[in-house]
């Protein structure tokens, strides 16, 4: 009971969020919806028993990243955007489009036929070192590889943001 | 007891309202947080099949998910910023060098 509580409180404050997103015209008030749904993901990975990957949700996406969006976006002093209007292939084609995804996505998954299974508060619980083994054992090449990526990206930043002098 | 299909489909929401976003804005910094908002969807289908298989891997490929978005976003913002410094624009419409 308190589960599904929860489950409903986090996600309709996600998805309003999300939609809050789509349908803001200012880039900051995007950038502070989006941090709402970063911030309520961050809740239900808890609730899936991921507390390694809600703090580091919080910390990092909703931290560093979100933080990072919004320093550019007050940098270049971004304003509302004008819409333009959208093509009439992409309107033609994408409302059927999307009714035919959701009717899939219902039919695969929502229909009693499919099995999925369930999840519960507490059934599964991944604690922080259980995943540090996981990720220094099984997954040490692809941490050292993240690693040379993470550098790359550092530098190429530096590089691309850089003025040019002549 | 939630059934996990739920945890999926909220994650193909999320997933669409990104694409859509991604679509309509015309903000390039708009733009590109539509991406982050559609990684974290995938990221909360990964947690929710890790705790129904009850394996550790499917958070470990979420810190992965979250450390290439990180890498992704310092780079794709630097980006911006050159394209601002040269176009004087952040409308995607203005960027248009490569149309015929």
């Amino acid at each position: 009971m308190l589960h599904y509580l929860l489950f409903f409180i986090f996600a309709g404050v996600c998805l309003a969020g999300a939609l809050f997103f789509l349908f803001q015209r200012h880039p900051v008030n995007s950038a502070l919806s989006l941090i709402v749904v970063m911030g309520s993901l961050a809740a239900l990975f808890l609730m899936l028993g991921a507390e390694f990957v809600a703090a580091v949700q919080v910390i990092v996406y909703a931290g560093a990243v979100m933080v990072l969006f919004i320093f550019v976006i007050m940098l270049l002093n971004a304003g509302e955007e004008e819409r333009t209007r959208g093509s009439k292939v992409a309107l033609i084609l994408g409302v059927p489009g999307l009714i035919v995804f959701f009717c899939l996505m219902y039919w695969t998954l929502a229909l009693p036929r499919s099995q999925v299974g369930h999840v519960s508060i507490g059934d599964f619980y991944v604690s922080t070192q259980q995943l540090g083994i996981a990720l220094f054992r099984e997954f040490l090449l692809p941490f050292e590889v993240t690693s040379v990526l993470v550098l790359i990206a550092i530098m190429g930043a530096v590089v691309l943001a850089r003025r040019e002098r002549h | 007891m939630i059934p996990l299909s739920w945890y999926l489909i909220l994650g193909a929401i999320l997933f669409a309202i990104g694409v859509a976003s991604f679509l309509i804005k015309r903000n390039i910094i708009t733009i590109f947080m539509s991406i982050e908002l559609m990684l974290n969807a995938v990221n909360l289908t990964f947690v929710a099949f890790a705790s129904h298989w009850h394996q550790v891997s499917g958070q470990v490929f979420v810190f992965f998910v979250m450390v290439v978005a990180a890498a992704e976003a310092a780079v794709g913002l630097a980006i911006i910023i050159a394209v601002f410094r040269t176009r004087e624009t952040l409308n995607v419409d203005q960027v248009n060098l490569l149309k015929l």
